[in-house]
């Protein structure tokens, strides 16, 4: 019986394998779309301003003026650009040619001889919130250099009581790239694994070779495993190839150990596999399993997994939603891995999760594929 | 209009409409995804966990302390004593940020010095950390102008005034949803378009079709119809969820929204046709709507500005539609613009969807079976 | 096979004891089998035969546990195949109506997997494959992909599979649907095998009634029950003496089966090439006489199954079927309607069409007859324009479809192979919509609507979703919408196919008025009774023209005997043109 157990999925695996190679679409998810998606959003999507342009208006010059308009010049998030009046530059900011205005009144020089704090303007374009936001930060860092450096070289007493200083760990330079590259690895790895294990099943139903199938004597159990082992292989090569991608072509650093890092992306795999395998036991067309894939974990890995929109800015009840999704987890892990190192307390936290999940979607899968017809 | 199509466009719709499934299909997942995306997609920061490492324990540490902890932008969760905890607390992601304030601080600020403040803050999301340095700069420079006032010739030497246009509270909800409605618009309409030509493909109700008397143009209007008509009234249903739901002020012409969106749904639909006439299965219509949809989302600045992408890609987004419909939308919502400031965006969109509508129509023409 | 244990010699292969089974459909209940009871024997073939929808399939899936019982029990082997499932998947072979052949992979990689699955161990497999793949010739063609073989290898491929490990009885669902008449004859000669050799029960469901006459026994189910159980002969003997052929001389064989059917004494008149078989009411016969100042031959024919089938489940609703009448006359012309000149069709390096050449004159119902593969859909869409040529010429009506004006596509009528309505429209949005496609407007467009309605019997269903509709319904719909512009030339695409007989009858009946009215009519079909209906046909294979003539040039030619069928013919054409390869 166990002999004959073994034959059976044996069977299912090498029935599968040539199946797969045979098909040039299920190569080319495993192996171009993880290529395509990465290079789409690895350099496609990008939090970081640079050279963010920005007028300058400065009604009247004096030695203060130039001296704080000088330190824009130097630095490497903007392209000053110098602009006659204020509404030459509003209209500016408003056609979106400029991201912010920096506006330096006729009387400035005059107060800053007289020690009346004159004010700097920064207008910015709030239409989008993110890089105002930016802007905003950046040009305060400048501001506050200037009075530090302004008061070293006139000897003054210190401008500001307290100084703050920076020191963002794992990422100091700050690389938006370096926490979506994981992203998008766990974004792959949700496509390639719930998407292709939904159709496969799904296929069966609709080519009639499930009938078939059933009246073996194979079991749920073998059969799910015979899908899952060839399926599971792809869905390494398609790791494979964003783990490479993501060290050499994105630079991204991967500061934790890479045996951690495989092992849990090969738990991810296979609760991204049970969770494709459990929709296609619902849905006997591929038609309908690939859209329940989609809506179901694509577009969940998407927005709620913490890939681009960090689950601590949403409202508590989304916060609380977010649990439900299995990639959350895993993109904490590969953030980690990545950038910080083999932390083992958010390693293992996630970890307990997804496997709680694997665990759940298996046990549904089990219960819920029958080896009769009868519809449910 | 002649008869025939007239009956043609009436079955599209029937078609469209009378399955339930493709009905619920049409609805249900775009106002989810509105409600999520609405809710979600947000670089704002509220209740940002934050730890305290005062070694200085003065009046002027607790005060800053406090300062901290009332903010909403923080949560403050727990006091460490020692480099060990805080590196701890951040490590384990139970900190987004510590503040910590050397023993020397008051000190220093009676001596007349600058006490430095340091904070320590998680990178692995680079753009949380940066918003969440924006708060602690916020504060820290109001606490400073609060101690120099106290403090006899001690003003600042120059203040920096900060003002945000269009958008005075810097809300990211404001700048993301409403451009959902050209997300959303795009997905309905491509999907509704795509799959109707391989949806009567696979039945074998094409084949019916092509030996009836109508001409293929008739069909490509018929096929084309029921997007136009889904996508201009979902994505008003969209605009008005976000204005009455969301409250982002719309305050530009609804003539330019229109215009644009018209314009933008017809360049869809030329896509939409144009992946018709290549796939034989829904299989491939729907993979091809995803080859799409993806790149045409991410190029557009939907999630994040085009000016921070590479040179190459910059130049490659001008082929997208949504990019141009993307400026419509949040200008007019935002800036209240209208119809005339909009040239730059609207000829681009119609050279777009006069070459996708005529490179489908070519392509049914000469790629029949 | 080693000797079974004594069990076999008692229990029967197979025993339904009152077995019931309801689908649920958009909640409303539906009754697949009711009350079904009946004892299989052993070591013979038994035919389930029965309409499409008969609860032939269900039946089968009971027997293998893939669906519950609603009522009644169910005895395979001896064994409750819901409780005993693994013994009874180990026992029994089953091969569904679409055997789950993969088609990516080849003909041994299939039998391999099936190997595996059925846990055939190692050392039995090479005498196994070899005696299998001899027995259905797929000797040479262990390396081809399973999707590149033809209809009737596939289904010997599923066969073969299926019996990788021998079964004690083996369940065929409609093994032979859509497979030529050679395959089909070697498909019977392999279960003929299969039950001396080896001494197994087979149970095979059908629903050519000719191959009833194949089986040992015939289980008739009609609607859920069973209408009977015995032998082909105990069913056909009980219209002993009620029939006979008529061959009529100097009147068309349309004219003729009119005349008939409307006799009182004829329950069925079916045209077979020049004559005619006619099945009489119970007590009635019919003779020469009964034709006064007619030339009109009368014999008595040995009844056979197909009669008793008609006979018993004709209702008098049928009979006859109604016929249809034209608005407008179709004008009489010599010349040929459809001219086809050396006509070629390539996909890549397979030539689906080899330089094809035929032609149909006015008023001809003409017949493109193959088994599946042969090339004549491929010829049908070329000719509908739908598909475009490579080589040679198609005109219908002087045109080519597929560059002539929309205008011109007025002139043909178009019914698909499969049902290519909108499913989710009702019947009379499916109406109002090819009405108005065809340009019929205002009055004209209402009165040809209701012309379309009140033939065909669509009244009660009007507000139906045309997808939901009983398959014949579906289909005299879709003869309905290619009607309705009154067409000079129809083009049906295997029409019949998956229709049960009496529905094609009554189908044939609206094509034969039709044809009357000077309609030009084009079929392809791969039912060889079909092709004595036409008036010529040409038989394709592999992309060629084997034969072309009308149906009694066609049994002559290729024939050694008197009285020979166009399956007959049709084998040793094969046969012939394969010997010449």
């Amino acid at each position: 019986m166990k002999i004959e157990s073994l034959f059976r999925l044996k069977g299912m695996i090498r029935k599968e394998w040539l199946q797969i190679i045979r098909d040039p679409s299920a190569i080319a998810i495993a192996v171009f779309l993880p290529i395509f998606l990465l290079l789409i959003f690895g350099y496609g999507i990008s939090l970081d301003a640079k050279e963010v342009p920005l007028a300058i208006v400065v009604e009247q010059h004096g030695q203060a003026t130039d001296s704080f308009i000088g330190s824009f010049g130097a630095n490497p998030y903007f392209t000053p650009r110098h602009m006659g009046s204020i509404q030459e530059a509003e209209n500016a900011l408003k056609n979106a040619e400029v991201d912010g205005i920096v506006w330096l009144q006729h009387t400035f020089e005059q107060e800053y001889l007289a020690h009346q704090s004159p004010p700097v303007h920064l207008i910015v374009n709030g239409g989008d919130a993110n890089t105002a936001r930016l802007v905003e930060g950046y040009v305060q860092g400048i501001w506050a250099n200037w009075l530090n450096q302004e008061a070293r070289l006139s000897g003054r007493k210190m401008n500001s009581p307290l100084q703050l200083e920076q020191r963002i760990w794992f990422n100091p330079g700050v690389r938006s790239t370096e926490f979506l590259v994981p992203g998008v690895i766990a974004v792959i790895m949700t496509l390639i694994g719930s998407l292709l294990t939904a159709l496969i099943i799904a296929r069966e139903w609709e080519r009639g070779t499930m009938e078939t199938l059933l009246v073996t004597r194979m079991t749920v159990i073998e059969m799910l495993l015979g899908k899952l082992i060839p399926y599971f292989g792809l869905g390494i090569t398609g790791l494979t190839i964003s783990l490479l991608m993501g060290r050499f072509v994105f630079e991204v650093p991967m500061r934790g150990s890479l045996t951690i890092i495989l092992a849990a992306s090969v738990l991810y795999l296979l609760v991204a596999l049970a969770m494709g395998l459990f929709i296609s036991t619902i849905a006997r067309s591929q038609f309908v399993a690939a859209l329940a894939a989609m809506i179901g974990t694509f577009l969940p890995a998407f927005i709620l997994s913490g890939f681009i929109f960090d689950i601590r800015s949403m409202p508590p009840l989304v916060q609380g939603l977010t649990h439900l999704i299995a990639a959350r987890y895993y993109v904490a892990i590969l953030q980690t891995l990545f950038l910080a190192g083999d932390i083992w307390p958010v390693v293992l936290k996630n970890s307990a999760a997804l496997l709680f999940m694997g665990v759940l979607f298996f046990t549904l899968v089990i219960l819920k594929t029958n080896r009769n017809l009868e519809q449910q | 209009m002649s008869a025939r199509l007239h009956a043609l466009i009436i079955k599209e719709f029937l078609a469209l409409f009378r399955d339930k499934k493709s009905r619920l299909a049409i609805i249900i997942p775009p106002i989810v995804q509105l409600l999520v995306f609405g809710y979600a997609a947000t670089f704002d920061l509220e209740h940002v966990n934050l730890a305290i490492w005062d070694e200085d324990h003065s009046p002027i540490s607790r005060e800053l302390s406090a300062r901290f902890s009332n903010s909403t932008a923080f949560e403050l969760v727990g006091h460490v004593d020692n480099g060990q905890e805080a590196s701890t607390l951040i490590n384990t992601t139970q900190a987004l940020l510590v503040l910590h304030i050397s023993p020397q601080c008051s000190q220093s600020y009676h001596q007349g010095e600058s006490c430095p403040v340091q904070i320590l803050i998680d990178g692995r999301n680079s753009n949380t950390a940066m918003l969440a340095l924006n708060y602690v700069r916020d504060i820290i420079s109001t606490y400073n102008a609060d101690l120099l006032e106290e403090l006899p010739n001690r003003i600042l030497p120059v203040q920096l005034e900060m003002r945000a246009r269009f958008n005075p509270n810097l809300v990211s909800r404001w700048f993301i949803v409403p451009g959902i409605v050209a997300l959303l618009g795009m997905i309905v309409t491509l999907l509704v378009t795509s799959l109707s030509v391989a949806r009567e493909r696979e039945a074998g109700t094409f084949d019916q079709l092509l030996v009836t008397p109508l001409r293929l143009w008739e069909i490509l209007i018929g096929k084309a119809m029921p997007g136009l008509v889904v996508g201009v009234a979902e994505s008003s249903l969209i605009i008005l969820i976000t204005v009455y739901w969301f409250k982002v002020p719309l305050l530009g012409s609804l003539a330019a929204l229109y215009a644009g969106l018209t314009i933008y749904i017809l360049a869809i639909i030329g896509v939409g046709l144009m992946i018709s006439s290549m796939s034989t299965t829904l299989q491939q219509a729907l993979l091809g709507a995803f080859l799409f949809i993806v790149p045409a989302v991410i190029l557009s600045g939907f999630a994040t500005p085009i000016a921070n992408m590479p040179k190459f890609m910059q130049t490659m987004t001008y082929l997208d539609p949504m990019r141009y419909f993307l400026i419509i939308v949040r200008r007019v919502y935002l800036e209240g613009a209208v119809l005339t400031e909009f040239g730059h965006q609207l000829w681009p969109m119609t050279i777009i969807a006069a070459l996708t509508l005529t490179a489908a129509t070519w392509l049914f023409r000469h790629r029949m079976y | 096979m080693p000797a079974e244990n004594s069990s076999k010699q008692t229990v029967a292969p197979l025993e339904c004891t009152g077995v019931s089974k309801e689908f649920t459909v958009e909640a409303r209940g539906i009754k697949a089998l009711e009350q079904v009871s009946f004892t299989l024997k052993k070591n013979m073939v038994t035919g389930l035969i029965g309409p499409d929808g008969a609860g032939k399939t269900t039946l089968m899936r009971l027997c293998m546990g893939l669906l519950k019982t609603s009522a009644g029990s169910l005895s395979v082997l001896g064994f409750d195949p819901l409780r005993d499932r693994n013994t009874v998947l180990a026992k029994v072979g089953y091969m569904p109506q679409r055997f789950g052949l993969y088609q990516d992979l080849t003909v041994q990689e299939n039998m391999d997997l099936y190997a595996d699955l059925q846990g055939v161990a190692l050392q039995q497999r090479g005498e196994r494959y070899a005696q299998l793949l001899d027995m259905s010739g797929l000797t040479p063609f262990t390396r081809r992909l399973a999707g590149n073989l033809s209809g009737g290898m596939k289904q010997k491929l599923g066969l073969v599979c299926t019996m990788i490990r021998p079964p004690q009885l083996l369940l065929l669902d409609e093994p032979t649907v859509g497979v030529d008449p050679v395959s089909r004859r070697e498909l019977w000669n392999i279960v003929y095998h299969l039950v001396e050799e080896e001494g197994m029960a087979v149970m095979l469901s059908t629903a050519y009634l000719d191959e009833a006459e194949r089986c040992r026994e015939v289980i008739l189910l009609h609607q859920g029950k069973v209408i009977g159980q015995g032998t082909p002969s105990s069913f056909s003997n009980q219209v002993q003496g009620r029939t006979f052929q008529v061959q009529a001389e100097g009147e068309h064989k349309r004219v003729m089966q009119k005349k008939l059917a409307r006799m009182n004494q004829v329950q069925d008149a079916l045209i077979l090439g020049k004559s005619l078989r006619v099945v009489t009411e119970k007590g009635q016969t019919l003779d020469s006489k009964d034709f006064p100042g007619h030339d009109v031959q009368v014999h008595a024919v040995p009844p056979r199954f197909e009669d008793y089938f008609v006979a018993t489940l004709k209702t008098k609703h049928q009979k006859g079927g109604q016929a249809i009448t034209l608005h407008t006359a179709i004008q009489e012309s010599d010349s040929a309607v459809i001219q086809v000149q050396d006509l070629v069709r390539t996909f890549g390096s397979f030539t689906a069409v080899d330089h094809v050449s035929f032609h149909v004159n006015t008023g001809e119902i003409f017949g493109l007859l193959g088994a599946n593969g042969a090339g004549k859909t491929t010829t049908f869409r070329m000719l509908c324009g739908l598909l475009p040529i490579s080589s040679g010429s198609c005109r219908v009506a002087g045109m080519d479809l597929r560059t002539a004006s929309a205008q011109a596509r007025s002139r043909i009528g178009y019914m698909a192979q499969k049902f290519s309505l909108y499913g989710n429209l009702t019947v009379g949005q499916n109406l109002k919509f090819f009405a108005s496609a065809y340009g019929l407007r205002g009055k004209h467009q209402k009165r040809q609507m209701q012309w379309a309605i009140s033939t065909f019997d669509l009244d009660q269903y009007l507000k139906t979703e045309s997808g939901m509709l009983p398959l014949g319904y579906k289909q005299r719909l879709a003869l309905a919408v290619a009607l309705m512009h009154e067409p000079d030339v129809l083009f049906l695409d295997e029409p019949t196919s998956g229709v049960d007989p009496l529905a094609r009858r009554e189908f044939w009946t609206h094509i034969n008025s039709l044809a009357e009215q000077g309609v030009t009519v084009l079929v392809t079909t791969h039912f060889m009774e079909e092709a004595e209906y036409c008036d010529r046909l040409v038989i394709m294979a592999e992309g060629n023209l084997l034969a072309q003539g009308t149906p009694e040039e066609i049994k002559a030619d290729n024939s050694d005997r008197e009285g020979a069928t166009m399956e007959d013919a049709f084998i040793h054409l094969l046969e012939h043109n394969g010997a010449a390869q």
